[in-house]
């Protein structure tokens, strides 16, 4: 894990709980996928930070190499990928990830 | 027919199918190319072929967490995100959660699963 990229990566998600890789920020979202995993982890009043790869090409381009992942959205809970759009509203949908963030102590709204 | 003609011989959604055809027997495959309702956004091209949804029952996903099914998939289709494939929608399911995943979905009576444009 030389890559400087893979470093800054791997201390972000160490550093915080849950770190959403998107395109926009939280507030301004630029892709609809992106735009789709906010909201969610907005209902759910889950605190995340979002990083906005549009603004850095180098992590743009790390972030896929680091997850071993071809797209944006990409989001980490306590250090670990969980998924991107597609694998986050359908475990928002089930319930699951309402469980892995019981599962992992992140708060959230217990009704969510 | 107003679209040019692919460059790389059959258009994209056949190469998908047929690549996922050939990875995981005994499939049952839906390509859908959604790149007309990302027209103008990022990563979309004039000439389409970008965004796609791709529905794929396989028994070979048994046993696999939802990441690392999605992780196979992109692997066989590695040649195509190289090559202009931009947004790639995934549901993967084995033909028992395709059964019963289809039936909880009717009894609670959810809507259709893509969201509006």
């Amino acid at each position: 894990m030389t890559n400087p990229v893979f470093q800054r990566i791997q201390a972000e998600i160490e550093e915080n709980p849950v770190v959403l890789y998107m395109k926009g920020t939280p507030v301004f979202p630029q892709c609809g996928f992106s735009a789709r995993v906010v909201q969610i982890l907005s209902h759910m009043g889950v605190p995340f930070k979002g990083v906005n790869v549009l603004e850095d090409m180098e992590l743009r381009e790390g972030i896929k190499q680091f997850t071993n992942w071809p797209t944006i959205p990409q989001l980490y809970v306590k250090g670990e990928f969980v998924g991107g759009c597609d694998i986050v509203t359908e475990m928002f949908q089930s319930g699951e990830l309402a469980q892995l963030l019981e599962e992992k102590g992140i708060p959230h709204n217990a009704s969510a | 027919m107003t679209a040019p003609p692919a460059p790389l011989g059959p258009a994209r959604a056949e190469r998908i199918r047929a690549a996922l055809a050939a990875a995981f027997p005994g499939a049952a495959i839906a390509v859908l190319d959604d790149s007309h309702r990302h027209a103008g956004h990022a990563g979309a091209r004039p000439e389409g072929e970008t965004h796609y949804t791709v529905r794929v029952v396989a028994p070979g996903f048994a046993g696999l967490s939802r990441v690392e099914r999605s992780r196979r998939v992109h692997a066989v289709l590695a040649a195509e995100f190289g090559t202009g494939l931009h947004a790639l929608s995934l549901r993967l399911l084995t033909p028992e959660e395709a059964a019963g995943g289809d039936a909880a979905e009717t009894r609670r009576g959810a809507g259709p699963r893509r969201p509006s444009p």
